[in-house]
């Protein structure tokens, strides 16, 4: 039912894996990635569907935010290859939209919410050109539908850390992209951001949209995704949630970590199969 | 270029009058005098714009390397056009050295940076002595030079706009506007760059290129601003103006031109006042200016400011001890009798309206007791919460219910009350019981 990459039995070769459809929006193919000299992903390889929500699960210190860093360019990668519909990333930018975690940027930069969310039109813009009110409309369309229209003149300081991650979600919304990569957007939110943001979720994937979503809470893993894709710096499984998500996946994944969230992630992987 | 001020109408220190202040400053004190006051006002413009950015970039030190790393390279351009018989002292020869100098220290810094461990400020420091040393040199070098007169370059370490004469202000003014005009121009993704510099590289911004242009208009306001403000101080006519402005607004558009303005407003007014004192160092009255214009800003905006936030400090402390006593009352007694709170908290309670002294003894207002009310229900929805959703510990729960109760706003408090409705708790509309038993006696009025 899926053209997801199966769990990994035997070694990836280098070479391009045939399983990989040029019509899938994301393909990773045997992507490594190191710092300094410590690799920290090996030999990752997974196709997101077109039109699904994809967790990327994993503890801490897995390479999940690395994994999209990579798959943006933002870190170089030592070896493999990164597909976009069958294209580079270059190729295909526009059609790719980011929310990065909150704590990158500083939050006492003089601008406003509404300001933030026009970011994500610069790219229609182009060069050296005034941000015009189609664009600000659009932007504050994006704010409404994270509803922090009411918020759009705000400095951004003045928000809580729940309603500037809504405003990272708006700029990536103005931008209006196909294929979606978020980091950790649910990480420190109350629960009106959360709501909005799975509303958010929802309504991209009614639109056909792809979302790549690295996740750390386990409990809700199954509520809000379709596919998930549990990582510790290899590939442990990928695939929909009801048929990977299961609680030998999650034990090969934390390893002895797991020991709080064990039965924890047990009940919830029962939940999902219906059990 | 003559190191005498005779064009600009040779007052000395002592011969200012009123009269000739007022024609400086109006631009009538002679030709000469007025476009050098115009250039050092555009310059000073230009450097309040382009520092805002170099601030909001966090790299205000690096203006500083980038001044200084200029003086090699302005000796070693004398030296050059000396050795080859042409005049050194002239501007045209000058900055093309100063520039080049500032860029060397740029990279010098960058690479330092890039190969090393070191963080940017070691390496700023680093390069900032070893630079300025080198130019100490070199100057002393020229002193030592047969046809060696290096007079007019000590001009650049401390800056005089005396030394300016029309054609130099000309220029300067001009290249000035030039980098006004850029920033306009790029504006948009100077500010993409500075506030999100992975989002813009994502969306396929040059981040690099971007930051080179910033950096390049550093250096082009640094190199123009040294004859007028001198290397040592030309950083400040960077930062101070931009630091000053962002205390008055929350907006990159407002705090652009805002800077332009603090940074024009001191340049004019050092430049003037060099005018009217020929020896004094113009760079240093304009840094003057510019730093009294800061420690105002500091001291008096209106939400930023130090005074702003002294008042709202202590205004949250009255509330914090008004709503302590408050909640005091009400669970001792569920009711209107307060215990004796201090003196100064008795007259904050009356100024509210919220106590009446009456025999003697403190007694809640109606008004203090429907507030009271509010508290302690706000107060012990929370502890519920607490105790109910976040697994933590009930011992502690007063303590963080202290803190969170007076930002609690009454959107919050509704949707708790939803919240332990739903799960079967009491329903607060009066205050419910606090699950840990208060002890009357260690509950002192004067929280």
């Amino acid at each position: 039912m899926s053209p997801l990459h199966p769990p990994r039995s035997t070694a990836g070769s280098l070479a391009s894996l045939p399983e990989h459809s040029a019509d899938s929006p994301l393909a990773v193919h045997a992507m490594t990635v190191a710092y300094q000299r410590r690799p920290v992903l090996w030999d990752v390889d997974f196709d997101a569907r077109p039109g699904s929500l994809v967790a990327i699960v994993g503890p801490n210190g897995a390479g999940k935010s690395t994994l999209i860093r990579a798959c943006l360019g933002l870190v170089p990668l030592a070896a493999g290859r990164v597909e976009f519909w069958g294209r580079s990333y270059r190729q295909q930018r526009r059609r790719i939209g980011y929310v990065p975690q909150r704590e990158t940027v500083d939050w006492d930069f003089p601008v406003s919410a509404l300001d933030v969310a026009c970011m994500g039109r610069y790219g229609m813009i182009g060069w050296c050109r005034p941000v015009t009110r189609t664009h600000r409309d659009a932007a504050l369309a994006a704010l409404d539908r994270v509803a922090m229209a009411d918020y759009a003149n705000r400095q951004i300081s003045q928000l809580s850390g729940g309603q500037q991650q809504r405003v990272f979600l708006a700029r990536a919304l103005a931008q209006d992209a196909e294929l979606y990569f978020m980091d950790e957007p649910f990480a420190g939110v109350d629960a009106a951001t959360e709501r909005a943001i799975v509303e958010v979720l929802r309504e991209l994937r009614s639109r056909g949209r792809t979302v790549v979503c690295v996740h750390h809470d386990l409990q809700t893993v199954a509520e809000y995704f379709d596919d998930v894709l549990l990582l510790n710096m290899r590939v442990v499984a990928c695939g929909p949630v009801d048929a990977v998500f299961t609680a030998e996946n999650l034990r090969r994944t934390y390893g002895g970590r797991l020991t709080l969230l064990d039965e924890a992630g047990e009940a919830v992987a029962r939940a999902a199969r219906g059990e | 270029m003559p190191a005498t001020p005779s064009t600009i109408a040779g007052f000395t220190a002592q011969g200012a009058t009123l009269d000739e202040l007022w024609r400086t400053l109006t631009l009538q004190a002679g030709y000469n005098a007025a476009i050098v006051v115009l250039g050092a006002t555009l310059l000073g413009i230009a450097g309040g714009v382009v520092g805002s950015f170099i601030v909001l970039r966090k790299r205000a030190l690096l203006g500083d390397a980038l001044s200084h790393a200029a003086l090699p390279g302005i000796a070693g351009a004398f030296i050059a056009a000396t050795l080859l018989g042409a005049q050194g002292r002239s501007l045209a020869v000058l900055l093309p050295g100063a520039a080049a100098g500032c860029v060397a220290g740029v990279l010098a810094v960058q690479a330092i940076v890039r190969w090393t461990r070191l963080r940017d400020d070691a390496a700023i420091a680093a390069v900032l002595g070893v630079f300025f040393g080198a130019g100490i040199v070199l100057l002393s070098v020229i002193q030592s030079m047969p046809t060696g007169d290096q007079g007019g370059l000590a001009s650049f370490i401390y800056g005089q706009t005396a030394a300016m004469n029309a054609r130099d202000a000309t220029l300067i003014g001009a290249v000035a506007l030039g980098s006004i005009a850029s920033v306009a121009m790029l504006f948009k993704e100077f500010r993409l760059a500075c506030f999100d510099r992975e989002f813009a590289a994502v969306q396929g911004w040059p981040v690099g290129a971007i930051d080179l242009a910033m950096t390049a208009l550093l250096v082009v306001v640094t190199v123009i601003g040294l004859q007028a403000v001198g290397l040592l101080l030309i950083v400040a006519l960077l930062i101070i103006p931009s630091a000053a402005a962002r205390f008055w607004t929350e907006r990159l558009r407002v705090m652009l031109p805002l800077s332009g303005a603090i940074g024009g407003l001191s340049a004019y007014l050092g430049a003037c006042a060099s005018a009217l004192l020929p020896h004094a160092p113009t760079g240093a009255l304009i840094v003057l200016v510019a730093g009294a214009i800061f420690a105002i800003s500091m001291t008096l905006a209106p939400s930023r400011g130090v005074l702003a936030s002294i008042v709202r400090l202590l205004r949250l402390r009255v509330r914090i001890a008004v709503d302590h006593a408050l909640r005091a009352a009400v669970e001792r007694a569920d009711g209107a009798r307060a215990a004796q709170p201090g003196r100064a908290l008795t007259l904050v309670l009356r100024m509210g309206g919220h106590a009446r002294v009456s025999d003697g003894r403190v007694e809640l207002t109606p008004r203090g007791a429907e507030r009271a009310r509010r508290v302690v229900r706000a107060h012990r929805l929370w502890e519920r919460y607490l105790i109910e959703y976040a697994d933590a510990a009930p011992s502690h729960v007063d303590l963080s219910a202290d803190a969170v109760e007076h930002s609690l706003s009454p959107a919050l408090v509704a949707d708790l009350e939803d919240a332990l409705r739903k799960r079967g708790l009491p329903a607060a509309n009066g205050p419910t019981n606090s699950p840990h038993p208060l002890d009357s006696g260690q509950q002192g009025g004067a929280a």
